[in-house]
């Protein structure tokens, strides 16, 4: 049902770390081929859950988030609920490992 | 059980995209494989690709998986990306299992899984990966802006990495276990022509320091035996791949390596039917080109073997 949305540096607080509902936030940028495989995948988990907000930031354009959650590896998909991370993945993984990883967040 | 299919391709890159657009245009209907996460192969991690024939001012490795990709979809390969996690390859009729669970059947079956980046196999490469230790300088090279970083390897990949890195970082290290480097004679001038790029010459990496980040990385003098710490916040292991053979492991013959055995300067392995082809079989050139060369090569024995067995 859902979309993956868009999130920047100045957007970040508002809607990751003030949701009311947990956000995956995906981490990456153009240059990175791992980042592309793993796109399509969050864009179906999206759209089958709606438990999560899945959020994308583009490093490149949004520096400030990326380095101040110290991030020095994409694909890295932080959750954060309550304004906290409760999950930190790196590195693209197959749909059904995420799947795995995000189970306590879905619903 | 779905319908059986003239040929089926495990693994994409170079070598599984150009057996999919040759066993297209033989309208053998091929199912392509391409993997969950490693679609496109290990191109997919690289910047510019120079030495690809055909394209004088090179191309970016993505663009040139896409590429390959669109140009086998255009002719009718079906691509599904996902892995395959088992395989049934004895008798006339091929079995293959999908990540989702799903079987699919048919008649020959093209292996191209590629290869995988080699770990050094420390004790904490694994929780400092993703925290400075990494395998993809295209990915994560931004992230080390004025660092003092390393690269470790010594072949074309490592140095490749190496002068890619210098654009972000303030100095990059490069350890290798030799004196001196086993890189193409025009990778290598660059490097030395690289203000930014020291070397670790007869150096080994035997341990990784840091808590929650790499701080630096333990070498050990390979001809003294002694040891020395290099501070260093990033480190990008480039020390070469192994063939992602596990799927087919006792069942279709690899060397000592786990590289899959083809017969003379055919792609046909010991099973009837089975082909393979890529960076899977080849310990010795493992380029786009002799990868995309195999794959062609893998289709058209597919095809006659699949002409003569319907005789």
């Amino acid at each position: 049902m859902g979309a993956t949305k868009q999130v920047t540096d100045a957007s970040f607080a508002d809607d990751v770390l003030m949701s009311d509902k947990p956000v995956l936030v995906d981490f990456w940028a153009e240059w990175c081929g791992p980042c592309k495989m793993v796109a399509p995948i969050l864009e179906e988990i999206a759209k089958d859950h709606d438990g999560i907000v899945i959020a994308k930031l583009n490093v490149d354009e949004n520096p400030q988030t990326a380095a101040s959650y110290g991030i020095t590896s994409i694909p890295t998909m932080n959750v954060y609920q309550g304004g906290q991370i409760v999950k930190t993945i790196i590195g693209a993984k197959p749909k059904a490992a995420l799947l795995a990883d995000l189970a306590p967040y879905l619903s | 059980m779905s319908e059986i299919r003239n040929v089926i391709i495990i693994g994409s890159g170079p070598a599984g995209y150009t057996a999919a657009v040759y066993a297209a245009r033989a309208q053998l209907n091929p199912l392509v494989f391409e993997g969950s996460v490693t679609a496109g192969g290990a191109l997919m991690n690289t910047t510019e690709v120079e030495n690809f024939p055909g394209f004088t001012d090179g191309i970016m490795g993505p663009q040139l998986m896409e590429q390959m990709r669109a140009q086998a979809v255009r002719f009718g390969a079906e691509i599904v990306t996902d892995d395959v996690v088992s395989v049934d390859l004895d008798g006339p009729i091929k079995s293959v299992t999908d990540g989702a669970g799903v079987t699919h059947q048919a008649r020959s079956i093209i292996l191209a899984m590629g290869s995988a980046y080699r770990e050094l196999g420390l004790e904490n490469e694994k929780r400092l990966s993703g925290h400075g230790v990494s395998w993809c300088a295209t990915c994560d090279g931004f992230f080390f802006r004025d660092h003092d970083i390393a690269v470790v390897g010594g072949g074309d990949s490592a140095i490749e990495e190496a002068t890619f890195l210098t654009r972000f970082a303030k100095s990059v290290t490069l350890i290798h276990r030799r004196d001196s480097l086993r890189a193409s004679k025009i990778m290598q001038e660059r490097a030395f022509n690289d203000p930014k790029l020291h070397f670790a010459w007869n150096s080994e990496v035997v341990d990784l320091v840091g808590d929650a980040k790499l701080s630096g990385v333990v070498l050990r003098d390979t001809v003294t035996g002694e040891s020395r710490e290099l501070a260093v916040t990033g480190l990008f292991i480039a020390i070469g791949h192994d063939p992602r053979s596990e799927l087919v492991k006792g069942v279709v013959d690899l060397d000592g390596e786990g590289y899959v055995l083809v017969q003379g300067r055919t792609t046909a392995t010991n099973i009837d039917g089975v082909f393979a082809c890529g960076d899977l079989v080849d310990h010795t050139y493992r380029q786009a080109i002799t990868a995309a060369g195999s794959g062609c090569a893998a289709a058209l024995d597919a095809e006659r073997f699949l002409a003569h067995a319907g005789e």
